[in-house]
């Protein structure tokens, strides 16, 4: 299937926005110490459980992969039950089981029906996978030739190696400095005993949020809650990320011998609760975060044919995320895409958007809220970030006002104050 | 304007009360135009689509990737509208929009706040017959589409080895070409080409709305026939019936491009439903598929990549539902220290002994029973609902099948599921690609794919 635009899906999870009145969140402790955040969606037969963990990849320390390579190993055998007896009991019940993580959280999900027997064996699977797993060696062995495998084909895509190189140079010896999937070496290197102490350390109850999203009522999301964290260690929730270092400008080009060459431009972005978040989030609609409608599209793709994808975005994290703009073009045209991409940007800076370009670019975003939290599992996964990033209860229903509020002067002052269009880093991959 | 049928569709047959009774009613306009409406009232949105029964699947030679450049060009302004406008206009409602363009099927959808579905109806409404192709506009525009060529098939590699496979896996089917097009044939292509392509195959009676969301059928209806209902309908070309020869022994093709991971392909020629000889035969390679590749514990995980260890990802795949016949699937990756070639005779070893062997009770019940919580957990998904039915009618077939399948499963028997892998899954019906990397580092051929392709065992 060819597509239009890739651009949908793609930077939706970094800009979570609300507006008007949302669904009702409730959130509670568990007596584990794990913050549990709850929406009732008594339509559908189903449950929608996501735990996530302060345990990404800047937890990695020395050893890039580190957070992955743990996180991988959770399903491969747990509690009483080896790889093939785990899969089997939960595929055979219909369940789904997920894990995954990122540079900021780690997470461990279900969906299951609600009949109560098949819902007890997915709680049960879970707890049993976030507290008691075995890190077989013999699995161990197989998890990190997979990582090895998935390492390598990230380095036969230009993008893969652009995007490694980007972040490398802008986070220097910070945490989000390396690829979340490892190096080489560092998946080599990673013991048994590095994973176990990675687990003891932040798969705990005081570094755990639980999104909570199906039929039941409070009562039985509270089981739901205390099942799947019963098990889980005591401890404390991971410290505080160091600040981002200051990174001036760089060009940094590197020859693939492919027919594209993909360009990522950016520099340090912002944190959640940053003060100017709504004014660059708004500002970078305009800029390049539409999927079909912004002026990088305008100027790189559709007055000049350069490339199928062009966008901007801010991934705001813990720490400062980056600002990243992104497009792929043949090679013979990569500095005049470039160009254009840096020209547009020190305009946008300059003049910040028209007042008829923010107007759209707010209309979309809050007309569009409905749209962010029309199913389940999209509402579950706002749920972990909200309690992840400790927005408050009632911030679906402030956003809208707060989009509303932005006006083109502050996103012309945020930008000029926060994005030095002139600097930032360039990496350059392609033949 | 003629009201088909109005069915209340009950989605699964489980000891559950089920709140949300899935009602889809289906019209059919005098023009031609079909339209299916799907209630699903938990949020005040709904997805609009408009499907096509045209894709890279009917396109002659020479003019390959057609219906998707066509797809492209859809944004590019009608007699009223100009370049972008539609996707303005939809974006400063809120909404989102996109397309996409596959074998069999062109679709347009809109996802938006249920108040302003009208306004995404007359815009449809508009682009289906009065698309302005303007010859600037289409030159920038056809490198866009060169550029995605390049991004998802030449440097990718992947998407060069899947291209290839299909290539020589079909003799004479429309299934070897790819969607995006040949790049020879893209560099050719002129803005009257597209003209022609558009005359041929926009129009009412080529198309099916399909709309699910927080609506009631007959105001949907009343909407249609407000901007669809004044559309003249066209004649739509008749195709030719394909006729792929019976394949008489394998077909092998090495793929060699820069890359660090090899993989194959295998793909063994299949009926899809509408089309096979007997009904069941759809059903019981599903539920092989599933069997091999229906999550971790299915056989290729359990045993390739735990067991052996052999392979870093195994994988089988079978879609039931297309225009034409198909192909079932095998995908693999070795580990370290392993080659393709036993990863190929895994998969050869697994499919002979299904051959062989009959499946297990528990293996099929396990495929019925995941099959069943799929159908809850997707109708989660507003947007996967409206593709479900969509895919159904342009393909050919019925969007009601869907609501047959768990049925049609549970009625599959395991000596079916032996039956379907002895008339299928043959040697003589097998196609294998294979990527062998280049090395990246250095100065190596750059960009396109070399291949060596040879016919036969």
């Amino acid at each position: 299937m060819a597509a239009k635009h890739i651009g949908i899906g793609l930077v939706l999870l970094a800009f979570v926005t609300f507006a008007q009145a949302g669904p009702k969140v409730q959130s509670w402790q568990t007596d584990t110490g794990a913050k549990v955040m709850f929406v009732a969606a008594p339509d559908l037969p189903m449950v929608d459980v996501r735990i996530v963990f302060n345990a990404g990849s800047a937890r990695d320390g020395d050893l890039p992969g580190l957070a992955k390579f743990t996180n991988a190993m959770l399903s491969e055998g747990a509690g009483d039950w080896d790889a093939d007896a785990l899969a089997l009991r939960v595929e055979e019940r219909g369940i789904q089981l997920g894990n995954g993580s990122l540079r900021d959280m780690a997470w461990v999900s279900v969906r299951s029906l609600v009949e109560p027997d098949v819902l007890e064996v997915a709680l049960e699977t879970v707890a049993a996978v976030m507290a008691e797993p075995t890190f077989d060696t013999e699995a161990i062995a197989r998890v990190r030739q997979q990582m090895q495998v998935a390492l390598r084909s990230s380095l036969q895509s230009p993008s893969g190696i652009a995007k490694r190189r980007f972040f490398q140079t802008l986070y220097a010896d910070h945490p989000y400095a390396h690829d979340p999937g490892g190096d080489q070496q560092s998946l080599t290197a990673i013991t048994r005993d590095d994973m176990v102490r990675f687990h003891r350390r932040y798969y705990v109850g005081e570094n755990a949020v639980i999104a909570i999203v199906g039929a039941v009522d409070r009562a039985g999301a509270e089981r739901i809650a205390h099942r799947v964290t019963a098990d889980l260690a005591r401890g404390d929730a991971a410290p505080r990320l160091p600040a981002v270092p200051t990174v001036s400008a760089g060009e940094l080009r590197e020859s693939f011998p492919s027919s594209q060459t993909h360009i990522y431009v950016g520099q340090g972005g912002m944190a959640r609760h940053d003060p100017d978040y709504f004014a660059l989030y708004v500002g970078n609609h305009v800029l390049g975060g539409g999927a079909l409608v912004s002026t990088l599209g305008e100027e790189v793709r559709n007055k000049r044919g350069l490339s199928y994808s062009v966008y901007s975005y801010f991934s705001p994290m813990q720490v400062d995320g980056p600002f990243l703009m992104v497009a792929q073009t043949k090679n013979e045209r990569a500095d005049e895409a470039l160009k254009v991409m840096r020209e547009t940007l020190a305009r946008f800076v300059e003049r910040g958007p028209s007042e008829q370009e923010l107007e759209d670019a707010k209309r979309n975003l809050i007309g569009g809220f409905p749209l962010r939290i029309a199913s389940n599992a999209k509402i579950v996964e706002y749920l972990a970030m909200m309690g992840f990033y400790d927005y408050p209860l009632n911030y679906l229903d402030t956003v809208t006002d707060k989009l509303a509020a932005v006006n083109v002067e502050q996103v012309r002052d945020a930008f000029s104050r926060r994005i030095n269009a002139l600097t930032g880093i360039a990496v350059i991959v392609g033949g | 304007m003629k009201k088909l049928l109005s069915a209340s569709v009950l989605l699964l047959a489980l000891p559950l009360s089920l709140p949300l009774s899935a009602k889809v009613t289906e019209f059919k306009l005098d023009n031609g135009l079909k339209v299916i409406v799907k209630q699903d009232h938990r949020a005040p949105v709904v997805v609009s689509q408009v499907w096509y029964k045209v894709g890279s699947s009917y396109e002659p030679k020479g003019i390959t990737g057609i219906s998707h450049a066509l797809e492209h060009m859809m944004f590019k302004g009608t007699e009223k509208l100009g370049p972008g406008e539609f996707s303005r206009t939809i974006s400063a409602l809120g909404g989102s929009e996109n397309a996409f363009t596959s074998r069999d099927y062109t679709a347009y959808f809109e996802t938006i706040a249920v108040e302003h579905l009208e306004r995404a109806l007359e815009l449809e409404a508009d682009r289906m017959r009065n698309l302005v192709l303007d010859t600037g506009e289409f030159a920038k525009e056809i490198d866009v589409v060169k550029e995605e060529r390049r991004l998802r098939t030449e440097d990718k590699p992947s998407g060069s080895v899947f291209e290839q496979f299909n290539a020589v896996a079909w003799r004479a089917s429309p299934y070897r070409n790819p969607v995006i097009g040949w790049m020879g044939d893209l560099e050719n292509m002129t803005v009257e080409d597209l003209a022609d392509w558009y005359r041929q195959w926009y129009a009412p009676n080529n198309a099916t709305l399909v709309v699910v969301g927080d609506v009631e059928p007959n105001a949907v209806l009343a909407m249609a026939e407000r901007h669809f209902g004044p559309l003249a309908p066209s004649e739509i070309p008749k195709l030719k019936p394909p006729a792929e020869p019976q394949q008489a022994g394998e077909t092998c093709v090495d793929v060699k491009m820069p890359a660090r991971q090899p993989f194959l392909i295998m793909g063994y020629k299949t009926p899809v439903v509408g089309q096979a000889k007997e009904s069941w035969e759809p059903y019981a390679l599903y539920v092989l598929s599933s069997v091999l590749d229906g999550g971790s514990s299915a056989r290729l995980a359990r045993e390739l990549v735990r067991g052996s260890g052999i392979a870093a990802s195994a994988g089988a795949s079978y879609s039931a539902y297309a225009r034409l016949s198909n192909m079932f699937i095998l995908s693999g990756t070795p580990t370290d220290g392993h080659s393709v070639a036993e990863v190929e005779k895994a998969l050869r070893d697994a499919i002979a002994r299904l051959r062989e062997e009959l499946i297990g009770e528990a293996e099929l019940k396990r495929v019925v029973t995941q099959t069943v919580a799929s159908k809850v957990f997707e109708s989660d998904s507003l947007f996967y609902q409206a593709m479900e039915i969509g895919t159904l009618e342009t393909v050919g077939l019925d969007w009601r099948l869907a609501d047959k399948e768990i049925e049609a499963l549970k009625a599959v028997t395991p000596e079916q599921v032996r039956e379907v892998a002895r008339r299928y899954l043959i040697d003589e019906n097998l196609t294998v690609a294979v990527l062998t990397p280049l090395p990246i580092d250095g100065k190596k051929p750059r960009g396109t794919a070399v291949s060596g392709v040879h016919h036969g065992s």
